[in-house]
């Protein structure tokens, strides 16, 4: 269970990795957290000519707060954004689904941008960016590219990235006021990716839901918005909403069917609505 | 004829383990922490189909890549090593084909070795593996053990008739009568998935063979070196003398290292055609493929219960997956009797009947792990008793209680043939029930459950088989050695060494015999040095299995220390010009009857060793004394127990959290009582995975494995584990100098059984219930209609 | 690993409190070069697909998985072992409990268990034992049943705060 061989370069500039991206591109593999990309080396599954490991280039983990945007650098580590008070501050969502994300030494290590990038369709980052509304920033030799991450996600590992690109970091609007964030799973043991994952971003008024922002995780191959349920529940509320609920293209699996992804998806969102 | 102990002894302390002080330091040797100077690395080539024929059509592109030494195929072993086939007479008729170290133009499970690569690191064999040109043509798999049976179903060895490797059927008492005067008869279907034991360390094999001495130094992760060291010697034609097996630190055993598999043996034959030390240490995807699964069978089974509420007669019938082969030496069909045998076994009955068949499949073979087919028998006996406790309206344990055997009726054979002797279920029952605390936790539950949480309280009644004597495999014509032998001796500066055939592999047997030394010879603990787990170093014996170490190990251990004592007194009374009787030896001290010191042991060890000139004449002390055990009476020693299991079902999710659980064994005399409750609790979280996550799964339609990860295959980690409360009554055992039986695979006999009688009592209030493990999220929510 | 094929790299690190260098295979992780490179062995490897959390280190104060980081990678930085951490005392009384509460069986898992219990009494010196289970659901025991093991843990936290 040993890799295959691969090069290996460590830029230590941004214009140096996306010029060996330019090069490179589709050879190429980007290694920063490296938790899901080194399994995958490890198995033999992925079999990249080239890792280019971009943990030496600075600026690309920084979280800030500035005229309400959450900027979130793409290498920002898991554990460094789940304890980071300003994301806690601006979008707790995040915080919420990051208790879910594997355990305390993948975290230490593992990356958002990595989360995003990799798009696992039981991840639960990319649910939340496409929830969050945020914002991708990607670059190549080429420049600077900002893609809505409802638009990112397009199917099981596959994002509107470009092989000769780079994703910066997550710009997420933060929360405003009278809006609430919620982010729950479904999974056989804590860490596991999500039979089911729910992040949702409420306002109300009184008792009264007047928009929301739902997407789920571990149902179909890519997030997305669900905006039948979130009509539903804005006009006719929490169980129509749960009944609009939709995953055309939720996934088979041995273990768990797709109405079983389907059902755990209507049990969270009931249960969110009930709190 | 227990031996009466010292009230300040050393057995029955709770001592933590010396040797983990090595551990916790990150000191242990695992098989992986060794090297040997021009050792070559091993990778091999994997059956990725269920069924296969293949031929190895280019092996030149591998063999040249620069870092290969030698690509090596079935016939290249053949002049280093035999084939065998797993035969017992206790089996008679049992189909297994010949096995050999590396498959031949056909492949039966997926995993299957069947090319090796030699070369100067493991990731450049791995390399040159996908260089290996292989024609696969991919056969019909038979792998679910039902359909494996049907007179159509694909062959999974060519030339046999079908795919029943054996059948049996047994019992005792009149079935059909008690059937028929029966008030209640229960039945149900249990199905129960293969699942693997998954020790953190992998099985592996360093072999260094000596060309010129014509011998083999082989260092394994296994339980037990010397049964290795017996079928090494018979595959590779070498005599035992000239076969040392090493088995330094264990990273767990669980009954996975127990078993000659094809890797090893291929290792060892290739060391010795290449003539160099050869290392392959298994990784963990080759580990789920290949490592022995385990427990694999649909059980029918009934129970017929009098009006009074007493049970009559089990009538049960097993379909067993066995694999593709009965695994060597043992046979995986003791799995599948140690089952039936144990149906019924806590309790009283009239009639019993067993029918097993055992089936043949494209999977890895089954075999022997942890309580070995008890879980099974547990469990659906505990079913069956839970049905009828609930058909006749009354309390679980109240069933349970009027059914125990109860000690008065011991000795007694059961109609399933299991001997009952020494056994406490009266006693367990009570000290159960003041560990429960049944009326409040009964509270807490009514409690729970007017929140509308889903709740259920489980129990198993337990009997564990331990402790195998000769009767076991002696009889089937196998050889696996029942008895243990122990070396005791005295060194000049008064310290002892032990050497003991018991092996160590976590259990902290090591630790047990190094207190009953100290009982028995007078010496700390703290003195005594313990080799275990090398063939050239310690004697023969029977290593890690059947919870044997205490109950036979332990009596070798006693056995021998008291040789040695009396050797001492003798040499010392001779020097003191005393008789032996009227002195003692405590701590390290010669002492009279009133306790003063006499004589250090150092000094009468350094006199006798340095000083001889010293003694007087005739006086020739011997200072290595030996025992060796072996058990006349009693094929096992039973133990017995209850266990009680808090669950609760998310009935939306379909998920169960195990909230609480609870032990009460009797294991007879516990040497170290500390490690016996952590075997327990070990063992039970071992059931609970078994109960609740881990399953081998495999495709239906291509039979490919789809748990081949530890991300698919899910063990119980720390935030799904319960706090476990842990109980003992002590029934030593009559027939031994110590009383001990064993301990180290109750938990895991009886917690699935528990689990599951725990999830369907909370299910009842929904008019649902379970009978598939493990219980997962989409057993429950189908369970509960939700899901199709 | 050390075919003169292979592709390495050199490497300048704090191993253990000790500055070295090395070269190292460019496809060697983090875990297989401590043990067989430097022969540390006290990391051990479990499952190389970041499931089981035998091969923890700490790297630049942070438990990581030594089997999904490359050797190549730790260039620059601090790395502990167990070893390391067992000479500087700072884990001793985790050591001390395990050792003596039997929180640990065939100890293959112990190194990267104490290492992740150390990490979280570094930031909660009194985690309840839903707290420990978290902190260590990353780390698989196959022997112990996970009990003792959190017994531990609150044990030394408890040393450690008087």
């Amino acid at each position: 269970m040993k890799p295959a061989r691969f090069d290996y370069a460590r830029p230590e500039t941004l214009d140096a990795a996306l010029a060996a991206l330019a090069e490179h591109g589709p050879e190429a593999a980007v290694l920063a957290g490296g938790q899901s990309l080194m399994p995958m080396l490890n198995l033999r599954m992925a079999r990249p000519g080239l890792l280019l490991d971009i943990n030496r280039i600075p600026g690309l983990d920084g979280i800030s707060l500035e005229a309400g945007l959450l900027v979130i650098g793409a290498r920002a580590r898991h554990a460094d954004v789940l304890a980071s008070p300003l994301v806690r501050q601006a979008a707790p969502m995040l915080t919420e689904a990051l208790h879910h994300v594997a355990h305390p030494a993948i975290r230490n290590r593992g990356t958002i941008g990595g989360s995003i990038s990799l798009a696992d369709p039981a991840a639960e980052m990319p649910a939340c960016m496409v929830a969050l509304g945020a914002t991708l920033v990607a670059a190549s030799a080429r420049g600077e590219r900002r893609i809505a991450a409802e638009a990112f996600f397009r199917g099981v590992y596959a994002t509107a990235l470009e092989p000769d690109e780079l994703l910066l970091r997550a710009e997420i609007p933060a929360i405003a006021s009278g809006w609430t964030h919620g982010f729950s799973e479904v999974s056989r043991r804590h860490g596991d990716y999500a039979m089911a994952g729910l992040a949702l971003a409420l306002r109300r008024e009184g008792a009264r839901v007047t928009k929301a922002r739902i997407a789920l995780c571990g149902i179909e191959p890519a997030p997305r918005r669900q905006h039948a349920a979130e009509a539903a529940l804005v006009e006719s509320g929490a169980e129509a909403a749960c009944v609009a609920l939709s995953a055309p293209d939720a996934m088979e699996g041995a273990e768990v069917t797709a109405a079983h992804r389907l059902h755990l998806a209507r049990v969270l969102l009931r249960r969110a609505l009930a709190n | 004829m227990n031996e009466t102990l010292p009230d300040d002894g050393w057995i029955g302390r709770s001592l933590p383990r010396a040797a983990t002080r090595r551990l916790v330091e990150g000191r242990g040797r695992y098989l992986d922490d060794h090297a040997a100077k021009g050792e070559l690395h091993a990778a091999f080539l994997r059956s990725p189909f269920p069924h296969a024929a293949f031929r190895i059509s280019d092996r030149e592109a591998a063999r040249t890549l620069p870092g290969v030494r030698a690509v090596l195929t079935a016939e290249d072993l053949v002049p280093a090593c035999r084939s065998w086939r797993t035969q017992s007479l206790a089996f008679a008729g049992l189909v297994s084909p010949v096995q050999g170290p590396l498959a031949r133009e056909r492949a039966v499970y997926q995993g299957e070795p069947v090319a090796l690569v030699l070369a100067a690191s493991r990731a450049i064999a791995e390399d040159a593996l996908e260089l290996i040109g292989i024609d696969w043509d991919e056969l019909p798999a038979a792998t679910d053990p039902v359909a494996a049976l049907e007179p159509d179903a694909p062959a999974v060895h060519q030339g046999l008739p079908s795919n029943l490797a054996w059948r049996t059927e047994f019992g005792g008492g009149d079935v059909e009568a008690a059937f028929a005067r029966a008030a209640l008869v229960v039945e149900d279907r249990l199905v129960f998935t293969r699942h693997t034991g998954v020790p953190l360390e992998s099985r592996g094999a360093l072999a260094s063979y000596d060309p010129a001495a014509e011998a083999l130094e082989v260092r394994l992760s296994h339980q037990i070196p010397h049964q290795m060291q017996v079928h090494l010697a018979e595959l590779l034609d070498l005599p035992m003398g000239r076969v040392r097996v090493i088995a330094g630190d264990v990273g767990g055993g669980f009954g996975i290292k127990m078993h000659v598999y094809p890797d090893e043996v291929a290792i060892c034959a290739a060391s010795r055609l290449l003539r160099r030390p050869v290392r392959w240490v298994s990784d963990r995807i080759e580990a789920l493929m290949a490592d022995i699964h385990a427990r694999e069978h649909v059980m029918r089974a009934r129970m017929a219960v009098d009006a009074e509420g007493r049970i009559l007669a089990f009538d049960v019938d097993d379909i067993q997956g066995l694999g593709a082969y009965s695994v060597y030496p043992r046979s995986s069909t003791v799995e599948a009797i140690s089952a039936l045998r144990t149906v019924g076994a806590p309790y009283r009955f009239d009639a019993y009947r067993a029918r097993l068949r055992s089936v043949l499949q494209n999977k890895v073979p089954t075999g022997q792990y942890r309580s070995v087919g008890h879980p099974i028998g547990c469990a659906t006996t505990e079913r069956l008793v839970d049905l009828a406790a609930a058909a006749r309206g009354e309390d679980p344990l109240e069933f349970r209680r009027r059914n125990l055997l109860r000690e008065a009726e011991l000795p007694w054979t059961n109609p399933a043939g299991g001997r009952m002797a020494e056994l406490s279920h009266t006693a367990t029952l009570a000290e159960f029930e003041r560990l429960l605390d049944l009326p409040s936790l009964r509270a807490e539950i009514a409690a729970m459950r007017a929140q509308g949480r889903l709740v259920g309280l489980g129990f198993a009644a337990v009997v564990e088989y331990t402790a195998s004597g000769p009767g076991a495999y002696g009889p089937a014509g196998i050889p696996v050695s029942a008895v243990d032998t122990v070396v005791v001796q005295l060194e000049p500066g008064g310290d002892v060494i032990a050497r003991a055939s018991v092996a160590e592999i976590g259990q902290g047997i090591q630790q047990g015999i190094v207190q009953v030394v100290a009982d028995a010879v007078g010496v700390s603990p703290s003195r005594i040095t313990i080799h275990t787990g090398d063939t050239g170093n310690a004697p023969h014996g029977g290593g890690a299995w059947a919870s044997r170490g205490a109950g036979i190990g332990g009596e070798a251990a006693w056995g021998a220390g008291r040789k040695l004592r009396a050797e001492i007194l003798g040499a010392a009374a001779s020097l003191l010009q005393t008789t032996p009787e009227a002195l003692d030896l405590r701590d390290g001290q010669v002492v009279d009857a009133t306790g003063t010191p006499r004589l250090a042991l150092a000094d009468l060890a350094a006199t006798v060793f340095f000083r001889g000139h010293e003694l007087p004449g005739g006086l020739q002390p011997q200072f290595t004394a030996t025992h060796q055990f072996r058990r006349e009476e009693d094929v096992f020693l039973t133990t017995n127990g209850l266990q009680a299991s808090l669950v609760e079902v998310d009935p939306d999710t379909g998920l169960v959290t195990p909230l609480r659980h609870w032990v009460v064994g009797d294991c007879g005399r516990r040497l170290n009582p500390l490690l016996v409750d952590e075997q327990v609790r070990g063992g039970v979280v071992q059931g609970i995975g078994e109960a609740l996550l881990e399953a081998c799964r495999y495709d239906p339609g291509n039979g490919q494995l789809l748990t081949g990860t530890l991300a698919d295959y899910l063990l119980p980690m720390a935030d799904n584990a319960p706090d476990i409360t842990v109980g003992h009554v002590e029934t030593p055992y009559s027939g031994s100098a110590l009383g001990a039986k064993g301990a180290g695979e109750a938990g895991t006999c009886g917690a699935p059984a528990a689990v599951l009688c725990a999830v369907n009592d909370a299910l009842a209030a929904r008019g649902a219930a379970v009978t598939e493990m493990p219980i997962t999220p989409a057993v429950v929510l189908r369970a509960l209609g939700t899901l199709p | 690993m050390d075919h003169p094929d292979e592709p390495t790299a050199e490497i300048a690190l704090t191993l253990n409190g000790e500055p070295i260098r090395a070269r190292v295979p460019l496809r060697q992780n983090l875990v297989d070069w401590l043990r067989h490179g430097q022969g540390l062995t006290g990391s051990h490897v479990g499952c190389e697909h970041g499931v089981c959390g035998a091969c923890h280190v700490q790297v630049d104060g942070r438990v990581v998985r030594g089997c999904l980081m490359l050797a190549v990678q730790a260039d620059g930085a601090r790395v502990e072992t167990i070893e390391g951490a067992t000479e500087t005392g700072r884990i001793r009384a985790l050591q001390d409990a395990f050792f003596n509460r039997a929180a640990l069986q065939c100890g293959f898992c112990t190194p990267g268990m104490l290492l992740q219990a150390a990490e979280l009494l570094a930031t909660n010196p009194a985690p309840t034992r839903t707290e420990i289970r978290e902190a260590l659901s990353g780390n698989y025991c196959r022997c112990t049943g996970y009990h003792a093991i959190v017994d531990a843990v609150e044990a030394a936290a408890a040393v450690l705060r008087a």
